[in-house]
């Protein structure tokens, strides 16, 4: 896990323009409104870790994704895989994405066989026999090959897009939320597959998601996003043990138990998340936080190091 | 059940089936489901996608997409009958005495009406009240569900709230005619964490106030376990296990309950693996012979292919299975079976 | 499985079999192409060579003896003692041929178009969309004629009546062209957000190759759709043409140059040569209008 990064990604910020359209602008007078859905998030990934973005709707994580492969451009910032840009990467391959909906990431008019090659065949490599022995790596069977997607479950479909991912030996994985339209004892299978992956082939991940027991358990490192900024950064088991962002610990909270045993009775959080159109000042977070004081509501503030984990609070120690 | 119960249970069902019939046939989709829930109950009906539970939900309000319908069984509440109702008069009974809550709180809400005129619409037609007095009601109802400023923006319309705030709105409305029922089905699934913790703290304290029985529909285990008395584990349309919640959780009798929690990630905290169940659930199309779970349980014997699908009487009403865990030795059972699938 | 079995077995097939009205549209509609593609082979007489006519036979009641040469014909003969029924046949024939490449010029006009618009969005899309609207503000039937009279006039009077057919093809598939890329552009814009469209640029193909390979057959069930109500529409076009006496030319009647024929004899008590091509022509538009119909109801239900 030594030398550069893998993946590097730069002040990374993407606006998107939700005005009304022009002729309501002009005649009702309405002004221009554009969404922050991701401001100035830095972070990087090793060769071969897992690094976790988690947040809530409105967060920007799928977002993040999407530029880190290059299927959107970003507003300002970069992001680098192995030294060039996504399109770089997009081109040879080396970055391969999982989708959250395994009944719209694949085209249900094409037999798997070809779902599975079209990443190698677009770029001229031999398919032959590839489809079959990368349905056999995710636990399908090569007679499969010749089926068309709707005969298969949902979790045997996010198999296939898994193999699809694997066809073009991608070095960095993004998936985005992969298991939560799964049911809970298949999404434990896809994960699980996903990690035999990573170790045999030496995979890079990207995993999205909202569900911090998941990521807990896939992670190596995570961040955490409110409103489109990354508010926590700390290793997997260092954020559980002793979370310094409020946001973070009001998530951890927040997520059912099943022991049933809520620590210390914490009333349910506060609040809902503000429209990424008209963010609060000063710390984002301020109006939900219950320890928020006058400065959080001025300054905006900054990324820091604290004892070995990167936080975005004032208040962090 | 020592001493006869002398106020009926608000639901109990018997032996209800669903049956949805297809050109190549008739699915099963609900079988012989029965239990009940005592007012003031809330019971958790948590499966994976394809148990049945929200079939079973749709059967009790009668609002079941057709072709499925009611093919055997009853449905009792306090004390009377109501499958057998005519369209009409069912309908009254949603919203009077069965108040509901959906995933999506869009599709409970019409679009084209402010939230007060829903609420004071839904009170006048099953209470005998005033117009100004539900009014007031209803300011009342979004108070207590939480809406901050409930006087100014009872004339909003549902497209001006947010997410939660909405499923705030769908809660009062499903509350405001004073039921005995709620059936709540997947009810925090489309919201996020934050705001499901307090939608699910909201529902809760509102129905032990009143008295409400709660039917918690969700695949959600820890969603239940926060939140139910008892659960029932469906699996492919059939009972899988029946008991109170954290009996169920921390000593499940059925394999596939003692698979289900197992394979949660918070469960397998530390573990470099999560356990899996094998397999998949099967389609209705073509359900095994015998116990329906046969082909994906590590406790499988012979008998279990053979014998008819069990029902909770296989284990003294609390698990549909011919050789249920040990409530002492579940755990280490499961684990044993986790390393069998480990490959 | 076979293939035809299973195609047989298709959810598609059953519904099918289970509408009668569907079943009998479909018996009629081939009865009438298969009497128009073998016209040659089926008609008793060739109505368009004018050495098999004998003015003799003018005016012959269907399956009335001519008092003067002793035939017979089936539906009568008109005024030149042409055979109706084999006019029929050899009209249908033109209709038919109008209508389907008409439909199939103004698919392959339609579909680009939208997939294009539905595809890029943005000054594309409102160009193409622009134009649509503007096209739908004039009644389809209206800018045929004006397609029709600009060609009229531009090509030699020698080539007038053989280019007729082509230039009915160029105007109604022309003026036909808007329901296609309006259905396209909104299957297309839905099927672009899709993960596997995504998951399509991630493999590193271009746009064009995705549209084609990925998108296209996705919008295609729609299309089948609006191209059987096209067809009808087509062939009703078509009729009301050369009803108006700027579509097929005499010489190559289609059905509705037989119509305008018939009708100067509807009221000189010569019923039938007006009546059997009408009757033919509802036949031929209404058992196409009820397939549409049918497979409009069973593809997509929304679409109505």
């Amino acid at each position: 896990m030594s030398g550069r990064p893998l993946v590097r990604v730069e002040s990374l910020s993407r606006r998107f323009d939700v005005s009304p359209p022009w002729l309501d602008r002009v005649i009702g007078r309405k002004p221009r409104r554009v969404l922050g859905a991701v401001v100035d998030v830095s972070f990087e990934i090793p060769q071969g870790g897992v690094y976790a973005l988690v947040g809530e709707s409105g967060s920007g994580k799928s977002t993040i994704a999407k530029m880190v492969v290059g299927l959107l451009p970003p507003s300002e910032g970069a992001v680098e895989i192995e030294g060039a840009g996504p399109a770089a990467a997009r081109d040879r391959g080396a970055v391969q994405m999982i989708f959250q909906d395994p009944h719209s990431s694949l085209n249900p008019r094409w037999k798997v066989r070809d779902i599975i090659a079209e990443p190698a065949r677009a770029r001229g490599r031999d398919t032959d026999g590839l489809a079959e022995r990368l349905l056999e790596l995710v636990g399908l069977f090569a007679e499969d090959a010749g089926r068309h997607p709707h005969e298969f479950s949902g979790g045997q479909r996010q198999r296939i897009s898994i193999a699809r991912a694997l066809a073009s030996e991608p070095r960095l994985i993004v998936a985005d939320e992969p298991t939560s339209a799964l049911d809970v004892s298949v999404q434990a299978q896809v994960i699980n597959l996903m990690s035999d992956l990573r170790e045999a082939h030496g995979l890079t991940y990207l995993f999205i998601s909202h569900d911090l027991t998941v990521v807990e358990h896939v992670a190596d490192t995570i961040g955490v996003l409110y409103l489109g900024r990354l508010v926590e950064e700390a290793g997997s088991d260092e954020l559980f043990a002793d979370p310094r962002h409020p946001y973070t610990r009001m998530l951890l909270a927040a997520a059912p138990r099943i022991d049933g045993r809520r620590e210390g009775a914490a009333p349910p959080p506060a609040g809902e998340i503000p429209d990424p159109a008209d963010p609060p000042s000063g710390c984002v977070f301020h109006p939900r936080c219950p320890i928020a004081v006058e400065r959080c509501r001025r300054e905006v503030p900054r990324m820091r190091d604290v004892r070995g984990v990167r936080v975005a609070c004032h208040l962090a120690e | 059940m020592s001493a006869p119960d002398p106020v009926p249970p608000a639901l109990e069902l018997r032996n209800l089936r669903v049956d949805i019939p297809t050109r190549r046939g008739t699915l099963r989709a609900v079988d012989d489901v029965s239990f009940a829930i005592a007012p003031g109950e809330i019971l958790g009906v948590v499966g994976e996608s394809g148990a049945g539970k929200s079939m079973t939900g749709n059967a009790v309000i009668g609002l079941l997409d057709p072709p499925a319908r009611i093919a055997g069984g009853e449905v009792h509440l306090n004390g009377r009958r109501i499958d057998t109702l005519g369209r009409g008069a069912l309908r009254r009974i949603r919203g009077a005495e069965i108040g509901m809550v959906f995933q999506d709180p869009t599709s409970s809400l019409d679009p084209l009406l402010t939230i007060g005129d829903q609420l004071v619409e839904t009170m006048r037609a099953h209470l005998d009240i005033s117009g100004k007095a539900a009014r007031a009601r209803a300011v009342a109802a979004l108070e207590e569900v939480g809406i901050p400023g409930a006087r100014d923006r009872i004339d909003s319309y549902p497209f001006q709230f947010s997410g939660g705030m909405r499923q705030r709105v769908v809660i009062a409305l499903a509350l405001c005619a004073e039921p005995s029922l709620v059936i709540a089905d997947e009810p925090t699934t489309a919201l996020d964490v934050s705001v499901q913790a307090q939608i699910i703290a909201l529902l809760k304290r509102l129905c032990a106030e009143r008295g409400t029985a709660v039917m918690l529909v969700t695949h959600d285990m820890g969603v239940i376990a926060e939140t139910a008395d008892r659960v029932l584990v469906m699996y492919a349309g059939r009972m899988a296990e029946l008991g109170p919640v954290r009996e169920v959780i921390d000593r499940a009798r059925h394999p596939y309950t003692a698979g289900l929690m197992a394979s949660t990630p918070a469960a397998s905290r530390g573990a470099r693996r999560l356990y899996q169940i094998p397999g998949a659930m099967p389609r209705l199309t073509d359900l095994p012979e015998g116990c329906p779970f046969h082909p994906r349980c590590p406790k499988a014997q012979e008998d279990c292919r053979r014998v008819p699908r069990p029902t909770l009487a296989a284990d003294g009403g609390r698990a549909a299975c011919l050789h249920p865990l040990d409530p002492e030795r579940g755990a280490e059972d499961v684990a044993r079976a986790a390393e069998g699938t480990a490959r | 499985m076979s293939r035809m079995a299973r195609a047989w077995d298709s959810d598609l097939a059953y519904g099918f079999r289970r509408s009668p009205l569907a079943v009998l549209s479909l018996a009629v509609l081939l009865m009438l192409v298969a009497g128009a593609v073998l016209a040659p082979l089926v008609a008793p007489t060739d109505p368009f060579d004018p050495a098999s006519l004998d003015l003799m036979n003018g005016f012959t009641p269907p399956l009335t003896e001519n008092e003067f040469t002793g035939e017979r014909f089936l539906l009568g003969t008109d005024d030149q003692g042409r055979d109706v029924f084999s006019a029929i046949l050899f009209g249908m024939r033109i209709s038919l041929m109008v209508g389907v490449l008409a439909v199939m010029l103004a698919m392959v006009i339609g579909v680009s178009l939208g997939l294009v618009a539905g595809f890029r969005g943005g000054l594309v899309d409102s160009v193409v969309m622009r134009a649509a609207d503007v096209q739908l503000t004039f009644p389809a039937i209206l800018v045929a004629m004006l397609i029709f009279g600009v060609a009229k006039g531009i090509t030699p009077v020698e080539y007038r009546d053989q280019m007729a057919i082509w230039v009915l093809v160029l105007a109604i598939g022309f003026s036909d062209w808007v329901q296609f890329a309006r259905v396209v552009r909104g299957a297309t814009m839905v099927e672009r957000d899709k993960d596997y469209v995504q998951a399509a640029r991630l493999t590193g193909r271009g746009s064009l190759s995705i549209m084609l390979r990925h998108v296209l057959p996705n919008v295609l069930s729609p299309v089948l759709v609006i191209a059987t109500i096209s067809l009808a529409l087509a062939i009703i076009a078509e009729a009301t043409l050369s009803f108006l006496g700027v579509g097929a030319p005499p010489t190559q009647p289609s059905l509705g140059t037989l119509i305008r024929i018939g009708q100067d004899f509807l009221f000189s008590g010569e019923w039938w040569i007006l009546a059997f091509p009408a009757a033919t022509l509802l036949a031929l538009a209404l058992s196409v209008n009820l397939l549409g119909d049918w497979l409009r109801d069973t593809l997509n239900p929304r679409l109505k």
